[in-house]
């Protein structure tokens, strides 16, 4: 009972099987077929969470840095094989990938059009994403890192808003420029160490400091476009803003995470000494992101707008804590990824919330919602002091950590970045007061109803996650500590021999 | 027990919110203030246990943050200076609670104030336990949210939820610097656990940090760090703008929140931080110069105020200035005692002053008021009483007098005796501030309560004392207001013949009576010092004796003449118009260049849009872009796999 064999296989191809198995039906013929479909798609992303958390965290060795649940299946030839394992830094995103597709699905009941096709691109999302995060081989990684692009991409072009497809042109032309860049770097890569495993490429293989340099440079083109970073972040308001709910709940929740793994899985591992030299770039960057994004966010007229910003921002913090490569620095930078996928998640469920009933996101179409919304109100005030980071919330935790690593490295960087503290109480309580306070002026409010019973049970786990997390969160920091421990020693060599010719 | 004391609130704050609208309102008052007043007796146990019989405690109770060699637990420390806030912020806590089932009674959201009066006294208290920095910014925080959301607890008032977002975010300027003050202990020393910290100062007094530009001693950047995260909390010069406006909260709220137990919270971190601020002249003089400031200014314009709750606001941000006085010249415990003092004769102010506003109608603008004393005499006593502790009457040459006397006037004769470069200033800004003070607080009962009625038939009609629940409280504080002072003045200030009792009672929760020579200097002051307290609480009832009830036509005619001083007084010497203008406006303003100028026209401009435009050189091909290529660039993404994964296979 304690372990399933293959079980990154399966949680990688059951989603895939019931995807195809789908394609097969028809559904979309009347109401009651829809939600049969609904509710099978349901089950199977609850099962995937289920066999996440019972056979993959729990039985997972959190005392060493080694992969485990490795599976080495030869493949392409040459070397190439299908190669999958997780450790602490990598298996909390497949948890959280599983985790968050229930409440992706559950809050899609608004979707009637093309339902058929609306869940199996969610669920090959979900196989592309746990891929992603369990690839130990290039290949592997780059088939995954873009086939999930090819459905998220869809998912906003099909059912996203108005300006659908002006938002997935962007999404296309920057993730495009970043892939092309990272795959002229994997062949490189190839060329010169001769394999494409992951592990070995982190372990045994040196590239030159030039090489490192370049090599970098095309990681982090399409890193930095995934997280977004400023500048390459003015996508994300537009995707997210057309996207169906469960859309932006995935693509704040999952995909924009998999740049920080990219980070923590390449660059600092294979590239140690550029990642060193490049560091106060990043800093710069990720400075900017906090600030600029807040302010913008301030102004926004459009309430997914807004959030969407504010994880631009949030983000920062994550880049920021992984090139302190200190051990708080990184922990709270995956501690932020974690929870920002929890929170930005729960946030984009909340005007999911109000979207369905009132089909506006305009910030000035709304006000008093808490005369007619009281739990709606109280939802929404949880996640909003969440997102501003209030200590017992999950927020808080990654976001001090992240500074305290930023505070040693450098404390210009460190006092910037907690300006955030000012500016994202400013922008989250400036929204909430024009949304959720007051009285109701406008008409069509007036019998606005408060969450269901459905909602209310979308919530209330998310809920109980962000506080728990908030006040004790061993269970993620104790899962990456020895990874992480593991990767900045390596980190630390690699840098102290690179220096070492020059110290003689 | 403790662990009952730090809990029982957040019980009844869970009870009464989530149970809403299963549980009356009536039931949540019941539960909520019940519980309440289990905690308060707990603490009252708590602070004989600890205070007298030299009991201290830590309590692990589990880990919260472990990441490196950061090792933060919940934990709970019990030890004088704790013990003394559990007795301030439960006893007024409990207190407010009963006072508020009056008050509150026409409320239909009681289930929801309740459960917020809860989770504030849970916060608070989450602060006071804490034995490391982090849990201590936990309730710090948590203080805030509930300030924030008590202030605003009237939704449909604009400015009430304006007021709450200024709370808010006017407090997490402070928590910025208190945030980085943090991570600088952290970063130097790979601890913020407070036993640990006082260990290794040492350490730190040797080690220099480069913060910015700046190039100084770790202790002191440390120190003035944290500071400015107190100077947020306790409203002081630069950060107060927020307290004023907080007032737009229930006038129950002002009293536990703004009055006795919150605001006090910087107090309460530089005191229990004081084994860091003890090494940092530059730190404690920072501390005198900003506390002196802020007790003269905030008397100077509570000079002017109309809005009763709003003097008694000015009134607290004042008083909080003699206690950072206090600490700042290294009178711990005396600054201590001020806050104990405080708690009582300003809640008590701010809870009279509500019962006031209950009279007349929701009424807090006191030129519509005026004779009251006959209408509701019992509040009236008690506001006297709180009046007379405020401005300091006593014997003088004695510590025999009501509360403020005692506490106070330590304050003013230990900032004399002290030798900092500002002791001086400090010292005459604490005296003219003790005249501001007494002419302010008459003021405010002359126009109350004296004189002809101001308000309407209709008003003075339906004026009423208000009922026991709220006077009950009432009496309570007034007892404390009465004998705080002269009760505690061996514990908290010491004297040659008492140094044992000091140091029975504190048990190293602050230097020893030995180690603290102000205390003992403070006694040696001469005697001009020691009246002048005195004769300025004579001299500022007598002015407004004279101004308001012998010439009531006088202030209107010298608000005329001098006209300017009276509005820069009156708009608060324009602080709220200054920061409008100097950030607000600009945050706004710099957040729609961005938007606009950086993301649309610069980014877009020249990123996506300007190459589609590149690309065709038409608009035509924006629009077919836009209007369905939408497979074809899915089709383009599966391409680039297909093809990596050929190159892979052929090269090999």
């Amino acid at each position: 009972m304690n372990n399933i064999p293959h079980v990154l296989s399966f949680l990688i191809f059951i989603p895939l099987c019931v995807a195809l198995v789908i394609s097969l039906g028809t559904w979309d013929k009347d109401e009651a077929a829809r939600n049969n479909l609904r509710y099978i798609t349901l089950l199977t992303t609850v099962v995937l969470c289920v066999i996440s958390v019972l056979f993959l965290w729990l039985p997972f060795d959190k005392g060493t840095t080694d992969y485990q649940f490795v599976e080495n299946i030869e493949w392409l030839g040459g070397g190439i094989n299908y190669h999958v394992g997780v450790d602490g830094i990598s298996i909390l995103f497949i948890v959280l990938t599983t985790a968050l597709m229930p409440f992706a699905i559950w809050g899609s009941a608004a979707i009637t059009d093309r339902v058929k096709h609306y869940m199996i691109a969610f669920l090959v999302l979900e196989s592309m994403m746990i891929g992603v995060f369990s690839s130990l081989d290039l290949v592997l990684f780059y088939l995954f890192f873009e086939g999930s692009l090819i459905p998220m991409f869809l998912i906003i072009g099909i059912w996203g808003g108005k300006n659908r497809v002006y938002a997935s042109y962007k999404f296309f032309l920057y993730t495009l420029l970043g892939s092309v860049l990272m795959l002229v770097a994997m062949m490189a890569m190839y060329i010169d160490a001769g394999t494409t495993s992951i592990p070995d490429l982190a372990q045994n293989h040196y590239f030159g400091t030039d090489m490192q340099t370049w090599l970098w440079i095309a990681f982090f083109a399409s890193f930095a476009v995934k997280m977004p970073m400023w500048p390459v972040h003015t996508w994300l308001p537009d995707a997210h803003v057309q996207a169906p709910t469960a859309g932006s709940v995935i693509l704040a929740g999952i995909l924009l995470k998999m740049g920080g793994y990219g980070f923590l899985r390449f660059s600092l591992p294979m590239f140690p000494e550029a990642s060193a030299e490049f560091a106060p770039i990043v800093y710069g960057l990720s400075i900017i992101a906090i600030i600029y994004t807040s302010l913008v966010a301030l102004v926004q007229e459009d309430i997914k707008k807004l959030v969407a910003y504010s994880s631009v921002a949030h983000m920062g913090f994550v880049t920021l804590g992984i090139f302190t490569a200190t051990k708080q620095g990184v922990e709270g930078a995956i501690f932020q990824m974690i929870s920002h996928g929890i929170i930005s998640g729960a946030l984009f469920l909340c005007i999911g919330v109000l979207y369905d009933r009132m089909h506006t996101r305009e910030i000035s179409a709304y006000q008093g919602l808490v005369n007619r919304m009281p739990t709606f109100a109280i939802i929404f005030m949880i996640f909003t002091m969440a997102n501003v980071g209030l200590p017992g919330t999950s927020g808080f935790v990654g976001e001090f950590l992240t500074l305290m690593g930023a505070f040693k490295a450098n404390t210009w960087v460190a006092t910037l970045a907690t300006t955030s503290v000012v500016l994202s109480a400013a922008y989250a309580l400036w929204l909430y007061r024009r949304v959720v306070f007051g009285t109701i002026i406008h008409d069509n409010l007036t019998n606005i109803l408060d969450c269901n019973k459905r909602e209310i049970a979308i919530f209330v786990p998310l809920i109980i996650l962000t506080i728990l997390f908030g006040v004790y969160p061993a269970p993620i920091l104790d899962t990456i500590s020895a990874s992480v421990d593991g990767l900045l020693t390596n980190y630390q060599a690699a840098l102290s021999t690179a220096q070492a010719p020059v110290l003689k | 027990m403790y662990t009952a004391i730090l809990f029982l609130p957040l019980i009844g704050a869970l009870i009464a919110g989530l149970g809403r609208n299963q549980l009356k309102p009536r039931q949540a008052e019941i539960i909520t203030t019940s519980l309440l007043i289990i905690t308060a007796i707990l603490s009252w146990i708590a602070f004989f246990e600890v205070g007298f019989s030299g009991h201290t405690d830590r309590i692990n109770l589990l880990t919260w943050v472990q990441s490196g060699d950061l090792d933060v637990s919940w934990a709970i420390r019990v030890d004088t200076l704790t013990v003394i806030m559990f007795v301030v912020v439960n006893t007024v806590s409990a207190l407010v609670h009963l006072y508020s089932i009056g008050y509150m009674s026409h409320d239909p959201d009681r289930q929801r104030f309740f459960a917020y009066l809860s989770l504030f006294t849970f916060a608070m208290l989450m602060l006071v336990t804490s034995n490391n920095l982090m849990q201590l910014f936990f309730g710090w925080e948590g203080v805030g949210l509930a300030s924030y959301l008590l202030i605003g607890f009237w939704y449909k008032k604009a400015s009430a939820t304006d007021a709450a977002i200024k709370a808010f975010v006017v407090n997490r300027v402070g928590d910025f610097g208190f945030a980085l003050g943090i991570f600088a202990i952290f970063a130097l020393l790979g601890t913020i656990e407070f036993d640990q910290i006082a260990a290794r100062v040492g350490e730190l007094e040797a080690m220099s940090l480069s913060f910015l530009w700046i190039e100084a001693d770790a202790l002191s950047i440390i120190c003035i760090l944290l500071f400015i995260g107190a100077m947020g909390k306790s409203a002081q010069f630069l950060l107060h703008t927020w307290l004023p406006d907080a007032m737009e909260g229930p006038t129950p709220v002002s009293a536990l929140i703004h009055a006795a137990t919150m605001v006090t919270a910087g107090v309460f971190l530089v005191a229990r931080m004081n084994f860091l601020f003890e090494s940092s002249e530059t730190a404690l003089v920072f501390i005198t110069f900003i506390g002196a400031i802020t007790a003269f200014f905030a008397a100077s314009v509570g000079l002017v105020q109309n809005d009763i709750k709003r003097v008694i606001a000015y009134s607290t941000c004042s008083q909080l200035g003699y206690m950072f006085v206090a600490l700042g010249v290294g009178a711990y415990s005396v600054a201590v005692f001020h806050l104990f003092t405080h708690a009582f004769f300003k809640a008590l102010l701010f809870l009279g002053a509500g019962s006031v506003i209950h009279a007349v109608s929701n009424e807090q603008d006191m030129r519509y008021m005026g004779g009251l004393r006959k209408v509701i005499p019992k509040t009236y006593v008690m506001m006297m009483i709180g009046t007379l502790a405020i401005t300091g009457l006593g014997i003088p040459l004695t510590h025999t007098g009501l509360a403020g006397f005692v506490s106070k006037d330590a304050i003013i004769e230990a900032t004399y005796a002290s030798s900092t470069s500002v002791s001086e200033m400090a010292f005459f800004m604490l005296v003219l501030g003790a005249f501001m003070t007494s002419f302010y607080s008459w003021r405010l009962i002359f126009l109350t309560f004296h004189g002809k009625p101001r308000a309407s038939h209709e008003v003075m009609d339906h004026a009423h004392e208000s009922p026991n629940v709220m006077l009950i409280p009432l009496y309570i504080l007034g007892f404390g207001a009465l004998f705080a002072g002269y009760l505690g003045y061996t514990y908290f200030v010491g004297g040659t013949n008492y140094a044992a009792y000091f140091d029975g009672f504190w048990n190293s929760a602050l230097p020893a009576y030995a180690d603290t020579p102000i205390l003992a200097a403070l006694k040696k002051v001469p005697t001009w010092v020691k009246i002048s307290p005195f004769v300025m609480m004579l001299a500022g009832f007598l002015l407004a004796y004279y101004m308001y009830i012998m010439r009531p036509h006088l202030p209107a005619k010298i608000a005329e003449e001098q006209e300017g001083i009276y509005k820069f007084l009156l708009n608060k010497w324009y602080f709220d118009e200054l920061y409008n203008f100097l950030f607000v406006k600009p945050a706004f303003w710099l957040g729609k260049f961005l938007w606009k100028r950086g993301d649309e026209k610069t980014i877009d401009g020249f990123g996506p849009n300007g190459f589609a435009k590149a690309v065709s050189r038409s608009a035509d091909f924006m629009s077919k872009i836009q209007s369905g290529f939408l497979y074809h660039y899915a089709f383009a993404m599966l391409i680039g796999v297909a093809l990596l994964a050929t190159w892979f296979m052929t090269s090999s």
